[in-house]
């Protein structure tokens, strides 16, 4: 279990977004696995196509306050591989409006969108670093970018599966 | 003038007539200047916000709803397009496909950048069920650097809906344009 006070945030030219004293505990679990398919919406015929099943649970009261309308929330896997210095993929998103429940207790939850890599760089790929990040959109006013504290490092397979894994 | 002249044009309100009436060559001049300035000043200050954002388009507005809860059509958006701010997942982008005109203001969904920052990535409105790529040209299959006009850094709700109305019913902006350019005219310091 991870339990971290975020201080995430970027600075916009010394307009600085406000930094929330919230506190997220963020509780991970993932299994993943890793197979080799065809890419008919890419541009190439193979790429790395990764599955990840995660747990997330948090606490998001501390970032409403008067001036936030919604929260979009994203679940990003970033890592390296050979062909590409930085990848950045959403999972999975989710919008909190304002009025709704602000505890997320997931359970075995699945990538919304398919983790597909530019390539072949998932296998054997030690160190995908998932992060939760939240885009606060106001009733007015600046839009920031947050990135959680709580973080998990994941690694990929070496071999390719040939079954269905979901 | 006739009591009855007087009466007519007191009911019509149409007193301020005779202010242009009483105006002379040199001061129609100087409020012709006025108005040039007015509408310099407005470039200028057009202008410089795209030197201090370095954005074609430093303020926006959304014209569609496929970013919805978060905006709607006719919100204004304030973007930047810094070269050192790099482009990350999760970003608002607004960006232009080749060989079209209209901006789309959508969110980064994935990012491959190689190490010497040339960078690919894929967009899809919050409000779509699918990515972008249908949108792209034809062949293409990521936006680059070069398509984006700037990310939104900050926003202000209806505001832009002027603009729309403009756009949709030209006269209405003729008449705004109209009324405005009349009442800088005619006005007196």
């Amino acid at each position: 279990m991870v339990k971290s006070c975020e201080d995430g945030g970027h600075v916009w030219k010394g307009i600085a977004y406000r930094l929330t004293s919230s506190c997220s505990t963020l509780i991970w679990m993932s299994v993943s696995s890793r197979k080799n398919v065809d890419d008919f919406t890419g541009p190439r015929e193979r790429s790395d196509l990764g599955f990840i099943t995660f747990d997330l649970s948090a606490d998001l009261k501390p970032i409403f306050d008067w001036n936030v309308k919604q929260l979009f929330l994203y679940l990003s896997a970033e890592y390296a591989t050979k062909s590409n210095a930085l990848n950045q993929v959403v999972l999975w998103d989710k919008i909190v409006l304002r009025g709704e429940s602000t505890k997320l207790n997931l359970r075995d939850m699945k990538s919304k969108y398919f983790f597909f890599d530019d390539g072949n760089g998932l296998r054997a790929n030690k160190n995908i670093t998932l992060t939760l990040s939240w885009n606060v959109v106001p009733n007015a006013g600046i839009l920031p970018l947050v990135m959680g504290a709580g973080r998990m490092s994941v690694p990929f397979p070496e071999s390719y599966e040939t079954t269905k894994s979901y | 003038m006739s009591f009855q002249k007087t009466l007519t044009r007191r009911m019509l309100s149409l007193d301020f007539l005779d202010d242009v009436r009483r105006m002379n060559k040199r001061q129609l001049y100087y409020q012709v200047l006025n108005f040039g300035m007015i509408v310099s000043s407005a470039l200028m200050i057009w202008k410089g916000l795209m030197v201090v954002t370095g954005s074609e388009s430093p303020i926006v507005v959304v014209l569609s709803g496929s970013m919805e809860p978060a905006f709607h059509r006719g919100d204004l958006l304030f973007l930047t397009n810094r070269v050192e701010d790099p482009i990350r997942v999760g970003e608002i982008v607004v960006f232009r496909i080749e060989g079209r005109e209209i901006p789309i203001v959508h969110r980064v969904l994935k990012i491959h950048e190689k190490e010497n920052g040339d960078i690919k990535f894929l967009t899809k409105g919050d409000n779509n069920a699918v990515d972008d790529r249908g949108l792209y040209k034809q062949g293409q299959h990521w936006l680059e650097k070069k398509d984006v006009v700037g990310r939104a850094r900050g926003f202000v709700p209806y505001i832009g809906i002027v603009t729309i109305l403009m756009n949709d019913y030209p006269k209405f902006k003729y008449a705004v344009l109209f009324l405005l350019g009349l009442f800088v005219l005619v006005h007196r310091e």
